[in-house]
């Protein structure tokens, strides 16, 4: 009995010393904001994790079930285990100071991901890794000024409300639009950035209004949603009613080649990489810039088929 | 001598040893899982929880539910963060006015149950869509929160150990429990609560103040969730009318592994204390595994059906003892009946 006890803590001891000894590893701690965003979130989460493999870091993920006690919980629980640092891809654009003053107070970097938040204190990140939502909108709502010839009956499918992407996009294709007064946006309502609600909403629209004739979705989830309402209404997406999203997620490719869906702009969610080495970097001290902007591209329905094969997500 | 436990306390001491045995489980694979910081964590993320099922464990044992405590915590937050940011009123001022809010809606709740026999399931249903609804309606857009005052008392805490600390929302949870502790054992409200979650009949016949009681539950349900909603944006810093969506699903899991029927009559506070404690505990295990968190709901959904089954067996032993013990009595008589 007594022997194997001493073999047992031999063999435990070995572990630990086996375990400091190996190279400095990084535990990072990231927490999404949950799994009802659809394919674009996925993606990212399948960048994070492939990354932290290729990378040898230590990943502690938890995803947020679209609540953000849930994610302030994780990132407590993070300080908890002493992690090097911490992505977050935050639910809510609000009401993270306090927990981002926990973090700061354990000396644990936060490196924003593919969303930005509100603060008093910018400090209390390093910084933001995102797509410029505003330029988004912008982009899909001039294309789409362009293809209506400046006049067109609009029905806009809004994000989760008070999200960040949803707010900038909303911004942003305002923007695009504002110098074609024919341009109109007769109906805006929430979809939740999901493709049910996306359709549900998009349903409640055509019977609201039989002269819309394109519809802007703030994300590609909706924008199928939405597609599939169109039909059931009998009438054909992509030709009686224009549709634009913002995305690029690979269903959305395939419905530009099959015609149902105009254009898309793309926002890569491919920000695994990118999020480690910026955040291993900021633990050794570098610093960077507030926002750190990935470059995306827009998509018309003409480049899909040619595009499709090399598509990641 | 034999340790005997009164069957009573079989349900609550079957969730205490749950509790125990999954804390020193877990703490046995992630040995920083017994850090302090982890266990004044379990307090500080589920103090809204705790404080909303200490009213839906009163609500139960009358034989009732509450469903509009999850929206509550929604129409409180964004009621006091609009308060607070565009009016600039004084934080304490906008608590009071919450909480006199979340009463109201209480207590008319309990009125439409107590006065108009609605059950209280479709009544708090609407109190639930009602809730949400004003919360969307005052700010579609979460207000994060800069009040100094507020922050003074989110700041607020008492110090363990370097950069830990015991906050207002956690002193609040426990104070809010041993109240009502004393409530709901020592006072003859707690009395006629039980007695009306027992049997209503016999509270009747027995001259209990049954429309009172029920009225006051309901109110009491909704000024903590009130309170609930306050501890939520003293966690939060945010108005978000997305906010508490579920939890009223999660305050009665609570009570259920607490130990409490959902028929009413039977139930302990201090069950529900630990109820929140092992969500508390699993909630925080999944973010030391890496597991997928939605199996916090499997878990819960696994824990709530074999409390449910270990309380009908208990139930069943206790009537089959009872009958048992009636033969026994009846047995010396045996001739009285025999001989008629």
């Amino acid at each position: 009995m007594k022997r194997k006890l001493v073999v047992l803590l031999g063999l435990a001891l070995c572990l630990f010393v086996a375990l400091g000894a190996s190279a400095k590893t990084y535990t990072i701690g990231f927490a999404q904001t949950g799994g009802n965003e659809g394919a674009w979130r996925d993606a990212e989460t399948a960048s994070v994790n492939a990354a932290a493999k290729d990378m040898g870091i230590n990943l502690k993920f938890v995803d947020g079930q679209e609540k953000q006690e849930v994610q302030i919980a994780a990132l407590r629980s993070f300080i908890a285990q002493g992690v090097d640092g911490i992505l977050l891809a935050p639910v809510v654009a609000t009401g993270w100071d306090e927990v981002l003053q926990e973090c700061k107070q354990a000396n644990i970097p936060v490196v924003l991901l593919d969303r930005g938040i509100q603060t008093s204190d910018d400090s209390l990140y390093v910084c933001k890794i995102t797509s410029d939502f505003v330029q988004e909108g912008k982009r899909v709502g001039e294309w789409l000024s362009k293809k209506m010839g400046g006049k067109a009956t609009i029905a806009e499918l809004e994000g989760t409300p008070g999200a960040d992407p949803a707010i900038m996009r909303q911004k942003g294709f305002a923007e695009g639009i504002a110098s074609y007064p024919g341009m109109k946006i007769v109906l805006s309502q929430t979809g939740n950035f999901n493709a049910a609600d996306g359709k549900q909403v998009m349903e409640a629209f055509l019977k609201a209004n039989s002269r819309i004739n394109a519809v802007f979705a703030q994300n590609d989830d909706m924008a199928m949603g939405a597609i599939q309402a169109i039909q059931e209404a009998g009438k054909r997406p992509g030709k009686d009613i224009v549709v634009v999203s913002i995305d690029g997620t690979r269903p959305a490719f395939e419905a530009m080649a099959k015609g149902t869906l105009n254009a898309v702009c793309e926002c890569n969610p491919l920000l695994g990489k990118i999020g480690f080495e910026t955040l291993i970097g900021a633990i050794n001290g570098q610093t960077y810039p507030k926002w750190v902007i990935q470059t995306d591209g827009l998509y018309e329905a003409s480049q899909a088929k040619a595009a499709l094969p090399t598509r990641k997500y | 001598m034999k340790l005997r436990v009164d069957k009573k306390y079989m349900p609550i001491v079957a969730t205490i040893a749950v509790a125990v045995l999954l804390y020193c489980m877990i703490g046995f694979i992630y040995p920083k899982f017994f850090s302090l910081r982890v266990f004044v964590n379990f307090f500080r993320d589920n103090a809204f929880l705790g404080v909303i099922a200490v009213g839906m464990t009163l609500v139960i044992i009358t034989g009732g539910i509450d469903l509009s405590v999850g929206s509550m915590i929604a129409f409180v937050g964004v009621f006091c963060a609009y308060l607070m940011e565009k009016t600039k009123l004084n934080p304490l001022l906008v608590f009071v006015l919450a909480l006199s809010a979340g009463s109201l809606i209480g207590f008319l709740m309990g009125a439409l149950i107590h006065f108009f026999k609605a059950p209280p399931f479709i009544v708090t249903l609407a109190g639930m869509f009602f809730c949400r609804g004003v919360a969307n309606m005052i700010s579609l857009e979460s207000i994060p929160i800069y009040n100094p005052t507020f922050n003074a008392i989110m700041r607020f805490g008492i110090p363990l150990r370097h950069f830990i600390m015991v906050p207002t929302t956690v002193l609040i949870f426990l104070a809010v429990m041993l109240v009502f502790l004393y409530i709901a054992h020592f006072t003859r409200f707690g009395r006629d609560v039980y007695a009306i979650g027992g049997s209503p009949q016999s509270a009747l016949l027995m001259g209990l103040r049954i429309g009172r009681t029920k009225l006051l539950v309901y109110t009491l349900s909704g000024f903590l969730s009130a309170l609930g909603g306050i501890v939520y944006i003293l966690n939060v810093p945010a108005g978000n009318s997305l906010a508490g969506v579920g939890t009223e699903l999660d305050a009665i899991a609570c009570v259920v592994i607490g130990g409490t029927l959902l028929t009413g009559g039977v139930g302990y506070l201090a069950g529900t204390f630990v109820g929140v404690l092992i969500q508390a505990i699993i909630k925080t295990f999944l973010t030391f595994s890496s597991l997928s968190s939605w199996w916090t709901e499997i878990a819960i959904g696994v824990l709530i059906m074999i409390f449910i089954l270990l309380q009908r067996s208990f139930s069943q032993l206790s009537v089959l003892s009872r009958a048992h013990a009636q033969v026994k009595l009846r047995k010396p008589g045996g001739a009285e009946t025999g001989g008629a």
